[in-house]
């Protein structure tokens, strides 16, 4: 293994099982995260790209929810030979082992900022709370200098001050500056930041975007970026991986994919968005159809039922596997398969 | 989309303040001036876009032109069939009966349908409050709007739910339509949606608009959306326009900072072409408590000492195009810019 993969995640399937029948949230999904890099993950609602997220931390609620298969592997050690690498989803999500890296070595910034803040306590006892759990060399007095400082540094004014207020007395964007501020009091290896910036206006998202680039830039952490923004994703992420119903459909570095998208779903949502520095289209291309529901995928290909390049009798029958079409890209679509030779003579027959 | 010559909506110096109450007795401390002295046009089969960041009074502009709200100053006047109606002069029983001419469309498909309605009792409420219709023909009617929509008659008896947020918006569309309405305020009405999803009800509120003749109000924060919906755009900054002018203008041509940082912080997915953002110090006033002045003096990279004195009037400085800056006429501003990179 590579010693500068940070986290690696091996065919990791989290499925719920609800009265209505089991939802796999996600469904055999694989990817490696590097250290200092930033990996953005887009997708639609019910992708399953926070089920990933919240799996690595082990938050999935259980019952219903539960990691059915997998490896969660977390490389510490900056040289594979040294230490042997956690297989977070092993731990016992309740367990001392998960709440040591919870915060600590992998920590996570919400959508909405009062997910994380608790109301009824001020953000500076909050963020020393974090501190003092995770850091046992930090003196009580100290933690407070510490909070101040962390809120400096994420560019809140009077930190001083702010450190004593409640979260519901901040705005939106400082809310979300003070979560940045919390997440990163432990100096984690890894930011999960699950659509950090939906939630904000574009301008107060163009400063938290900017904040988060300089941090990562300074403290050389990992970041992994979920939104369903292809902007953002364009802006933030190195390498990029597409997901839909539970699976990633499509891999590769972010230039790449935005130049060569290759499944027909990454190609339709790049199609459907409003492009501001082009001309403007008499009308949007929209991808037909809705993400089905979570009981009623169909079979063979996901996307099958929505794609413009369906190719009946292949798509329907069976999953196509994520296959390298290039370096470092990988795609799940029949279109490019070269497995299975019976069903890649009726793509090329198309 | 057919834009005609014709006024249908005029707004006249809009001002709605919202009270702030302190204290047991309810003191009124002081008032948020969520608008302040808005006017605007829009003829008939045209699509006005409000953007504006949260708290900038575009969603209270929009609730008080259908009248949610009660305006604290102002005028509202509609030119429907030769007729001029202004809103204040109305008497309930009249506003009541007017409602069906101005309808809503709003953000949340969660919360803006009552989940123990079905559809057919959802969209056909609106025609049985105005006595519109009844019986078989209300059933009809219902039928016909909600195929308009894109969703079919067995959906009918089912109950929001049972819905993805794409069809609940189509069903909010349904609801406000299906009175035959002149205008449409839409209040981001794809902002809560999925990113394939939202292009297809972009696309349905256009060919709506074609179809039965609608006028839209477009309130939203995305500037890309809006772009594509609407035929002029209207810049809005802590309760007062800043901006209005016919959409491509203001987005090559933009004539007021605010509107150039707008444009500016648009996330673009071109990831070669790292953006030389303008970035936005500060965050937007409070309008309870606006700065003396330009209310964008504050967050403003071009801000001079009469800036912080005087209040700049929104002028026209070229046919249509209407800013209210001082400088407007000096600064050389940035917009967007076609000729540059396209993804492929």
């Amino acid at each position: 293994m590579a010693h500068d993969t940070l986290l690696e995640i091996r065919d990791l399937m989290t499925h719920f099982h609800l009265q209505e029948g089991i939802v796999r949230a996600v469904d055999g999904v694989s990817f490696e995260i590097r250290r200092g890099r930033t990996l953005g993950i887009i997708g639609e609602s019910g992708c399953g790209k926070s089920v990933t997220a919240n799996s690595i931390l082990r938050l999935v609620p259980s019952p219903p929810g539960n990691i059915v298969n997998g490896r969660i592997l977390l490389h510490r050690g900056d040289d594979s030979s040294d230490q042997e690498p956690v297989d977070l989803a092993r731990l016992d999500p309740r367990g001392a082992e998960i709440r040591s890296i919870r915060g600590a070595e992998i920590s996570m910034v919400f959508q909405e900022p009062m997910t994380s803040f608790g109301p009824m306590h001020t953000i500076g006892n909050q963020i020393m709370e974090s501190i003092l759990l995770h850091q046992s060399d930090v003196a009580a007095s100290d933690a407070r200098e510490l909070a101040i400082e962390n809120l400096r540094r994420v560019g809140i004014p009077r930190a001083e001050q702010i450190v004593d207020a409640y979260p519901h007395q901040l705005s939106g964007g400082m809310r979300q500056r003070a979560m940045i501020a919390m997440a990163l009091s432990c100096s984690p290896r890894l930011l999960i930041a699950d659509e950090p910036t939906t939630a904000l206006d574009v301008t107060i998202q163009a400063q938290i975007l900017e904040l988060l680039t300089a941090l990562q830039e300074e403290f050389g952490m990992a970041v992994m970026f979920i939104t369903h923004n292809l902007g953002v994703i364009a802006e933030v992420a190195d390498e990029v991986a597409v997901m839909y119903l539970g699976r990633i459909v499509e891999q590769s570095d972010v230039n790449e994919l935005f130049d060569n998208p290759q499944h027909p779903y990454t190609q339709g949502l790049l199609n459907s968005i409003p492009h501001i520095d082009e001309e403007k289209l008499p009308r949007l291309r929209a991808i037909e159809g809705v993400v089905p529901d979570p009981y009623e995928i169909p079979r063979g290909c996901a996307f099958s039922d929505r794609c413009p390049s369906f190719m009946p009798g292949t798509c329907d029958r069976a999953m196509p596997g994520l296959d390298e079409t290039g370096p470092g890209h990988r795609v799940r679509c029949f279109l490019f398969s070269e497995f299975e030779d019976e069903l890649t003579e009726v793509a090329d027959g198309r | 989309m057919a834009v005609e010559n014709e006024l249908l909506l005029e707004v006249n110096d809009l001002k709605m303040y919202f009270p702030i109450q302190k204290g047991l007795m309810k003191r009124t401390t002081g008032y948020v001036k969520a608008v302040d002295g808005v006017s605007l046009s829009i003829k008939r089969g045209e699509t006005l876009g409000l953007v504006g960041e949260s708290g900038c009074g575009k969603t209270t502009t929009g609730r008080c032109i259908v009248r949610v709200y009660r305006p604290t100053g102002g005028e509202i006047i509609f030119h429907i069939d030769d007729e001029e109606v202004n809103l204040n002069r109305l008497e309930r029983q009249e506003l009541k009966a007017f409602r069906r001419n101005m309808q809503m469309i709003f953000q949340d498909p969660f919360s803006s349908l009552n989940p123990r309605m079905t559809v057919l009792e959802l969209v056909g409420e609106p025609l049985l409050a105005h006595g519109i219709a009844r019986g078989q023909e209300l059933e009809d009617r219902v039928a016909e709007m909600v195929n308009a929509v894109g969703l079919r008659v067995e959906h009918l008896p089912r109950y929001p739910h049972s819905f993805s947020g794409g069809q609940r918006q189509r069903i909010g569309i349904a609801r406000a339509l299906v009175q035959r309405p002149k205008l449409v305020v839409c209040d981001e009405p794809v902002s809560a949606l999925d990113v394939s999803v939202q292009s297809q009800v972009v696309n349905l509120l256009q060919d709506l608009q074609s179809e039965l003749d609608l006028t839209y109000l477009f309130v939203a924060h995305d500037m890309s959306v809006v772009r594509q919906v609407s035929n002029r755009i209207a810049v809005m900054y802590v309760g007062k326009l800043v901006e209005v002018a016919e959409s491509e203008e203001l987005l090559r041509n933009p004539k007021h900072p605010y509107s150039e940082t707008l444009l500016s912080a648009v996330p673009r997915p071109y990831p070669h072409h790292a953006m030389q953002r303008l970035s936005l110090e500060g965050e937007p006033a409070d309008p309870a408590n606006a700065p003396p002045g330009c209310v964008f003096h504050p967050r403003c990279r071009y801000m001079e000492e009469i800036c912080q004195t005087d209040v700049p009037a929104l002028t026209e400085l070229s046919p249509g195009h209407h800013v209210a800056c001082h400088f407007a006429d000096q600064l050389q501003l940035q917009g967007i810019d076609s000729a540059s990179p396209s993804g492929s």
